[in-house]
């Protein structure tokens, strides 16, 4: 059963702000989730950690020919919300 | 006049090269069905009219020089979650409503290479999650033969703008149908490659095992020309497939075995017409000289319960980018830590926020063995049972979808009913194989398509067998 509390903690942990109504939608519609995609607690097979397909493979290059510097820093910047000079502005952390 | 509705890339590119009409003529044609009909029908979230005919005019001489290739000058359409340079790339969320791209997509990069005319990008639902284009934050797509009904999803603009002729052709993605479930319900044509033969390099990520780009268009002929451009190694995807063996097959029909899964009446919502157009198409495959032959997916009805763990767990990953701090949205708050909460919570839509939540769910501590772990167990049985039945067939025949183009509102109250939707077309995005979906038969009049489901690598296959299916020439 998920509850008020389950939803609050969720929404801790992935970030997200939620009205009080959608606390209550959102419980039930995961309730409802989860019971349907239970089914495949039926089924068998061995869990394992390794992905079925989709394995990454390193792609290494040599340490050389790096791409001139501050060549991209300008229109990567421009895409953040605020700025200030060449850095990315953002609230106090510590 | 040029003659839209039947046009094919390669009959555009002869008449091009022979002078009967410019790039630019083609594309004016374009705009205007565009300008015409989109305001209806929501397949463009933006058009590059400027640009457009920009890149009209270099492909025009091209031509003129003689160093046109296939693609030059051919009027494409692409989904708002595949990047270029410049543009907006909203994935149909808010959150990324004026993100410019920063890059090109190495699918983008490889048809602008060939100077293709890109002529706006197109809507989706939420960074691709939805069958139905109902979860777009910028509203629906309609479906262009009835307009009280869902274009299908999440590529819906794309399958849209090419079955109203508002492009000749378009780019997709497909983690669980995204592709040719809208392709099915529009009527057109669309391809989900083999997991890897097409970079993911600039493709906005929603589940990274099973997401993949492929072609939108009006016949099979076309999706092989864009599936053969875009396709490749890609050093910037570290799941790219490094060798795409490319077959020359003689099919030797009487030797050739379609293989055809069980479907019962409670499969999902499969609707009586969609069994009776699969018969009539295993009637047509016998006719035309193949064997068809019965065939076993036993964990093939665990197949949208495992996706609907293994996604959300993987988009709960991706979406964690999202954070207004670097690029997209930023709603302000008290401190850094509200500023994320505010973000994330209003630039994010309700759909998306479930699967978040989901994910979260599964992910977390001691829920693991439980849902995901298991899930990918599933899909590794899900694997082997295609591995097995691929040692007796050479393809495998099922519907696209349940039934036709569901009515704007039908099924979305319910996210499970709407889950359901994928039950044909995600098990080859579990399996990485490649599928096609190729429009036959109606119901409620309305299109109906099949799909085809090869082995890896073999998308020469789905071409061959398709095009024969249809009767159509090369």
């Amino acid at each position: 059963m998920i509850g008020k509390n389950d939803i609050e903690n969720l929404s801790k942990l992935a970030r997200i702000e939620l009205d009080e109504e959608e606390k209550k939608s959102l419980a039930e519609d995961i309730e409802k989730i989860l019971s349907f995609v239970e089914q495949i607690k039926e089924a068998g097979g061995e869990i394992q950690t390794e992905p079925a397909v989709g394995k990454l493979r390193n792609i290494m290059r040599e340490d050389k020919n790096p791409h001139k510097k501050g060549i991209h820093t300008e229109e990567l910047l421009e895409t953040a919300p605020e700025r200030e000079g060449a850095y990315i502005k953002v609230q106090k952390i510590l | 006049m040029i003659d839209l509705n039947n046009l094919t890339i390669k009959k555009a590119h002869q008449a091009m090269k022979a002078g009967e009409y410019s790039c630019l003529d083609l594309t004016g044609a374009y705009l205007n069905e565009i300008e015409k009909k989109n305001p209806k029908l929501n397949a463009y979230l933006e058009v590059f009219t400027e640009s457009a005919l920009k890149e009209a005019k270099i492909a025009d001489k091209k031509f003129k020089e003689g160093t046109a290739t296939l693609l030059t000058g051919i009027p494409i359409a692409v989904k708002d979650n595949i990047l270029i340079k410049g543009k907006i790339a909203s994935a149909g969320s808010k959150i990324l409503e004026n993100y410019k791209a920063t890059y090109d997509a190495t699918v983008v990069k490889k048809l602008k290479k060939e100077k293709a005319v890109f002529l706006g990008r197109t809507n989706l639902d939420e960074f691709a999650m939805g069958a139905s284009t109902e979860n777009s934050a910028f509203g629906v797509t309609k479906n262009p033969h009835d307009i009280e009904r869902v274009s299908g999803g999440s590529s819906g603009g794309s399958a849209a703008a090419v079955a109203a002729n508002l492009c000749l052709a378009a780019l997709g993605s497909d983690t669980a149908g995204s592709i040719r479930q809208p392709s099915s319900f529009c009527g057109v044509v669309g391809l989900k490659p083999t997991y890897g033969a097409v970079s993911r390099y600039g493709l906005i990520a929603l589940g990274s095992s099973l997401d993949c780009i492929g072609p939108i268009v009006k016949n099979v002929r076309d999706a092989e020309i864009i599936q053969e451009a875009i396709k490749g190694w890609d050093k910037s995807d570290s799941t790219s497939l490094r060798e795409v063996k490319s077959q020359k097959l003689k099919i030797e029909k009487s030797k050739f075995t379609v293989g055809v899964p069980n479907i019962r009446l409670t499969d999902g919502q499969i609707k009586s017409e969609t069994l009776k157009n699969l018969e009539e198409a295993i009637e047509k495959l016998k006719s035309l000289g193949y064997k068809v032959k019965s065939i076993e997916l036993p964990n093939l009805r665990y197949a949208v319960p495992a996706y609907y763990i293994i996604l959300p767990a993987e988009a709960s990953a991706n979406l964690a980018r999202y954070d207004g701090v670097k690029y997209g949205l930023r709603e302000k708050g008290e401190n850094l830590m509200e500023t994320y909460f505010k973000t994330r919570g209003r630039g994010f839509g309700p759909e998306v926020r479930r699967r978040i939540f989901i994910g979260t769910y599964v992910l977390s501590a001691g829920y693991l063995d439980a849902y995901y772990n298991k899930a990918n167990a599933v899909r590794d049985l899900i694997k082997k049972d295609f591995e097995k039945a691929f040692e007796e067939v050479d393809l495998i025949l099922t519907p696209t979808t349940a039934g036709p183009a569901f009515k704007i509102g039908e099924k979305s109250a319910d996210p499970v009913q709407m889950y359901l939707e994928d039950i044909f077309t995600v098990p080859a995005n579990h399996t990485g194989l490649p599928a096609i979906s190729i429009p036959y038969g109606q119901a409620e009049e309305m299109p109906l398509g099949i799909q085809f489901i090869a082995s890896h690598q073999n998308e020469s296959l789905l071409f061959k067998v398709s095009k024969d299916f249809l009767g159509e020439k090369d």
